[in-house]
């Protein structure tokens, strides 16, 4: 049964005798009335108004039509896209900050990713729209949208970026560190890249809440899918079925990137680069004396293998599979 | 300062319809997260995926875009309540979605032992549901339901988008007489902050007081 998969609090009943199918079945029919009488009054009340008549919704069967909405979502995904790039970089370096041995950065980045947590996109915007003009600072129409919300979400990712760091086991940098990297290699070599892989599915519904924050270009004029929808609608008067048309786009695009999240989410999604296996002994055996070629250029094989001769396989070992990555990149 | 001081009468009425909408819309949401979550679990199928559909309907819609439906163009179909109301049903039934999410993790969160024990006592699902799994899953996730009605009040900011006269629309209004945008809008961004840390502060306070220490 999928709802055991779906449905992850199905172990709150147990499956149900002859007397809970019943009660499943009632109850389900009750429901289904329910769903299906509010649908009706919807339905009802929209008709009764002749919302649903066909000439009334003909017009989106037009690709004119459609092609004035898809241009404006052409828009949004433009601002998602430089929001999404500007807001993840700014992330970074916010996140990097908060957790920066210098106290300094660390209030700064702090304070920063607190104010723009919890002041409204809307309340930036109009500051970028009615406030920074009155002083002389003007943007064009697509930066008044992009960067309050650029400014808003890099807190967001700075966070997201964040837990992701503090997530990773210590082992990680320790072990980076050991081998002789500088902190800052460390990080960005070896913990900002497994923090970013884990933390994906979060980054990814980010881009859903972001991508439905650009609908404020509605409110700066900035062409995207729901001004289309506002320009187009008080073109054709036809205000329901626009904004319905409006809202069925955005739940499409949304909806196939929260299922990515969610395909993303899944355990058992981790593909880790999984390691060469060693070869066999008896693989290794037969090409014992071809490496030996390779030597000059491995000193550290060489000096292995001189300094214990009795070792002598797990050396060949090593000098046969050494030579495997240098033939791929050559 | 001079300006807020100023309109300070204005600014106040504008936040109380701010607060109002917030606490209002916060309440709702709540009653309806939790019932959409009950559903979301229930044993019926139906309902089971009309849950599913309701969250991720308003999960992937932008709330601007619910709140133009509503406002400019349900009247057509001769749906019209005054504007806050219509706003603030509009924020409840959006805002319930992200709730029902949260408390859902958090019935996921409540140990099978408990929901086995409490049908070993012979509790209907009902029972057992209201008695033991809503209580503890609304206790696991108290922080992330104050992430939910932070994001909420926040969002109470795009009801001036539709014409609800609260603070942020008051703002921008006081900012057009005026022409002081710096000293304007900081002082109203602070007010936001104030609220989202008083509901942090809130969400603390609750948390330490329901915890389950296991």
């Amino acid at each position: 049964m999928t709802a055991a998969r779906t449905n992850p609090a199905s172990y709150l009943y147990e499956p149900p005798g002859p007397r809970g199918r019943r009660n499943i079945r009632i109850g389900s029919t009750v429901s289904v009335l329910a769903l299906l009488g509010v649908l009706a009054l919807g339905l009802w009340q929209f008709g009764s108004h002749g919302q649903l008549d066909a000439d009334k919704w003909l017009p989106f069967t037009e690709w004119a039509i459609w092609e004035y909405l898809l241009v404006g979502l052409g828009g949004t995904l433009l601002a998602a896209a430089i929001v999404a790039v500007l807001g993840s970089l700014f992330g970074i370096v916010l996140a990097l900050g908060r957790l920066s041995r210098v106290r300094v950065v660390r209030w700064l980045s702090a304070g920063y990713i607190e104010v723009a947590r919890t002041v409204p996109v809307l309340l930036l915007i109009y500051l970028m729209l009615f406030g920074l003009p009155q002083l002389g600072i003007n943007f064009p129409t697509l930066w008044k949208l992009v960067i309050p919300l650029a400014v808003a979400n890099a807190a967001v990712f700075a966070e997201i970026v964040r837990a992701g760091i503090l997530s990773l086991p210590k082992g990680q940098s320790e072990a980076a560190l050991s081998l002789g990297l500088r902190p800052h290699q460390a990080m960005r070599l070896v913990v900002l890249p497994q923090a970013l892989r884990n933390v994906t599915p979060s980054l990814v519904s980010q881009l859903v809440s972001l991508l439905k924050d650009t609908s404020l270009g509605y409110i700066v004029a900035y062409t995207e899918l729901l001004y289309r929808g506002q320009v187009l609608s008080a073109f054709n008067h036809l205000l329901i079925q626009t904004f319905l048309v409006v809202t069925l786009i955005y739940l499409v695009v949304n909806g196939s990137l929260s299922a990515l999240a969610f395909r993303l989410q899944k355990p058992g999604r981790k593909r880790m680069p999984i390691a060469q296996p060693v070869p066999t002994l008896a693989a290794t055996l037969p090409h014992a004396e071809y490496p030996l070629t390779h030597r000059e250029d491995h000193p550290a094989a060489a000096g292995h293998a001189a300094s214990d001769p009795a070792a002598s396989d797990p050396a060949a070992s090593d000098s046969a599979t050494a030579p495997t990555p240098k033939d791929r990149r050559a | 300062m001079d300006i807020l001081i100023e309109n300070l009468e204005l600014l106040l009425q504008a936040l109380g319809t701010t607060l109002m909408m917030a606490v209002v819309a916060g309440i709702g949401s709540l009653i309806l997260g939790v019932l959409v979550t009950v559903a979301r679990v229930s044993p019926i199928p139906v309902l089971r995926a009309a849950a599913f559909c309701y969250t991720q309907f308003f999960i992937n819609v932008p709330l601007l875009a619910l709140l133009i439906l509503a406002v400019f163009a349900l009247p057509d179909a001769g749906l019209l309540l005054p504007l806050t109301p219509t706003a603030i049903i509009v924020l409840t039934v959006y805002e319930a979605a992200y709730v029902a999410e949260a408390v859902r993790s958090g019935v996921n969160t409540v140990g099978v032992g408990q929901i086995e024990a409490s049908r070993a006592l012979g509790l209907s699902l009902g029972q057992s549901l209201r008695l033991v799994v809503i209580p503890q899953a609304l206790r696991a996730v108290v922080q992330p339901l104050g992430n939910v009605m932070i994001a909420l009040a926040m969002n109470t900011a795009l009801a001036a988008a539709v014409g609800v006269v609260e603070l942020t629309s008051r703002v921008n209004k006081v900012n057009l007489v005026h022409a002081q945008p710096i000293e304007i809008f900081t002082g109203a961004g602070l007010v936001y902050m104030a609220i989202a840390l008083a509901i942090g502060l809130a969400t603390g306070w609750v948390e330490r007081k329901v915890a389950i220490v296991r």
